[in-house]
């Protein structure tokens, strides 16, 4: 067993165990995006970011991929943490401000503006899909291609992939496309129709106007 | 696409585990491009997805997923170059040629290309087409290298043209010049040194201006012949472990005077040649 202190409360957990495991076992809340149980962690949201040390030597991780160390001081909600974490929310809304789920985490901590030049992604590369796609349903079918300002999500070549399995569970997990699934009124919504019906855009040849790899949902289609 | 090439190219890397990129180089190296079968077929034999092997071909920017020109033009952009004029340079191209950086003539022609740095920062603006080096390029200038390029790059006027220069080289076990006075070629001294081919055993001078191919042989040296090399001084085989990346035969490296390395590929009528001037100051 580890023990460790989180917010000045002592507690021993498995090795292995993360901080973001640890402090969720302690009932502390920590905002996750990237992060699914069932997945390998990927941290690259940042938005679960925790201070760990003390004083100059304290520094921010984030706290789904860092495992639990023993003695460690760690803090989910200081000031710096807190402040850190608006900025990442605010950097997430300039980037994919139709995203349900980043709305919701905005509205949660309280982020009222957002004083980047705004862009509309269809994608924050948080990698669910892909592991959705690998780690769960085995299949192998999307993952990132090229790098840097050009990295994306999508299948070899953008063409019909033959190892798909048409299951929706890569747009189930997409925190962005999920808007475009449920549309913003519920009456409308045709959430889950998705993943009975074949993708619309799985049918296509080569892929177009990409969100998610499986844009246009079916929604879209509907809205044009 | 020939899949045999793939195959034999997989064989060559089977006990290398997790050799993927030197796979997509050598693939790459056979095809001027990654064709989506042979990744296919990597995919296949290797039992690496092929969503992997994608990105890796799509994160780095020297594999190509598109056929590529008959002749590719690079144009560095390092900062040395850049503060020297070459973002005018690359306009000038993608003005003439109508393409943008990256992409291919219609007529597959050309391939343009911009890259940070080759490491010849002095020689900037630089301009590399199909591995000769254009120095010092103005934006003048650029007509003309598309000019050249199209009549035949290998067609080089041995005195009026700037890319042609003089080097002299040294024998890498003994370091001993291989500088030859008696014998001039090219109006200059020769590299001499002892070839051997086919039981025959002869003396070979060859140009040492870099961007001639003129020789001057004891024996006729039938094209295609894959000469053995071996320096006059110390008798030692002057062939080392790389092949040429064109016909595969060994590549025989020299030491240029002043720093760096010359490579000249072995095969007679192979133009394949390699100057790696890093290390040299100019
Ligand atoms: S729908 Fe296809 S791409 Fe999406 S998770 Fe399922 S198998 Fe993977
Ligand atoms: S498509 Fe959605 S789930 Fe996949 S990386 Fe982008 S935002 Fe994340
Ligand atoms: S949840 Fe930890 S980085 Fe996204
Ligand atoms: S910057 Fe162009 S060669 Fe170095």
């Amino acid at each position: 067993m580890i023990n460790l202190t989180i917010n000045g409360l002592a507690v021993s957990v498995e090795e292995g165990t993360t901080l973001l495991e640890a402090a969720q076992s302690l009932g502390f809340p920590i905002p996750t995006l990237c992060h699914m149980e069932g997945l390998t962690p990927y941290g690259a949201c940042r938005l679960c970011i925790v201070q760990i040390g003390q004083d100059e030597k304290a520094k921010l991780v984030t706290s789904c991929t860092y495992p639990a160390q023993e003695g460690l001081e760690v803090r989910t909600a200081s000031n710096r943490v807190l402040k850190a974490r608006k900025m990442i929310i605010e950097l997430l809304l300039a980037s994919c401000p139709q995203s349900k789920t980043i709305q919701d985490i905005a509205a949660k901590y309280e982020v009222r503006q957002q004083r980047f030049k705004q862009e509309y992604e269809d994608c924050i590369l948080c990698g669910l899909c892909v592991r959705m796609c690998e780690e769960q349903m085995m299949a192998k079918a999307i993952g990132f291609r090229g790098r840097g300002e050009t990295r994306s999500v999508g299948t070899p070549f953008d063409v019909k992939s033959d190892v798909c399995r048409l299951c929706g569970g890569c747009m189930y997990v997409c925190p962005v496309c999920e808007l475009r699934c449920t549309y913003n009124e519920p009456e409308k919504a045709i959430c889950g129709a998705c993943s009975n019906l074949s993708p619309p855009c799985v049918e296509k040849e080569p892929f177009d106007d990409m969100m998610c790899y499986m844009d246009p949902c079916v929604v879209c289609e509907i809205q044009k | 696409m020939n899949p045999e090439v793939v195959s034999n190219i997989l064989q060559k890397h089977r006990d290398v585990r997790d050799g993927l990129i030197s796979i997509l180089e050598d693939i790459q190296s056979q095809f001027g491009y990654l064709p989506s079968e042979a990744l296919k077929i990597v995919a296949d034999e290797t039992g690496t997805s092929l969503v992997d092997i994608y990105g890796v071909a799509t994160f780095y920017k020297s594999f190509s997923l598109k056929p590529r020109g008959k002749h590719l033009i690079s144009v560095c952009l390092g900062t040395a170059c850049h503060v020297r004029g070459a973002p005018s340079i690359a306009e000038e191209f993608e003005k003439l040629l109508n393409v943008r950086a990256g992409e291919t003539t219609e007529d597959q022609e050309f391939t343009l290309e911009t890259v940070n740095c080759l490491g010849a920062c002095a020689l900037g603006p630089i301009v590399v087409v199909d591995g000769h080096y254009f120095p010092n390029v103005k934006r003048t200038a650029v007509a003309e290298i598309i000019a050249r390029t199209r009549e035949g790059i290998d067609k080089i006027e041995v005195k009026t043209d700037k890319r042609v220069f003089p080097i002299e080289v040294s024998c890498q076990h003994c370091n001993h010049s291989l500088m030859d006075s008696m014998n001039l070629v090219d109006g200059y001294p020769s590299i001499t040194v002892t070839a051997s081919f086919d039981r025959k055993h002869g003396r070979l001078s060859m140009s040492c201006l870099y961007g001639s191919y003129n020789v001057a042989s004891e024996h006729v040296l039938p094209p295609n012949t894959v000469l053995n090399l071996f320096c006059p001084h110390c008798h030692a085989d002057l062939s080392s472990g790389t092949d040429c990346s064109i016909c595969q035969a060994p590549m025989v490296p020299m030491i240029v005077r002043g720093g760096g390395m010359v490579q000249i590929c072995s095969r007679k009528g192979c133009k394949n040649h390699m100057l790696d001037l890093s290390g040299i100051n100019l």
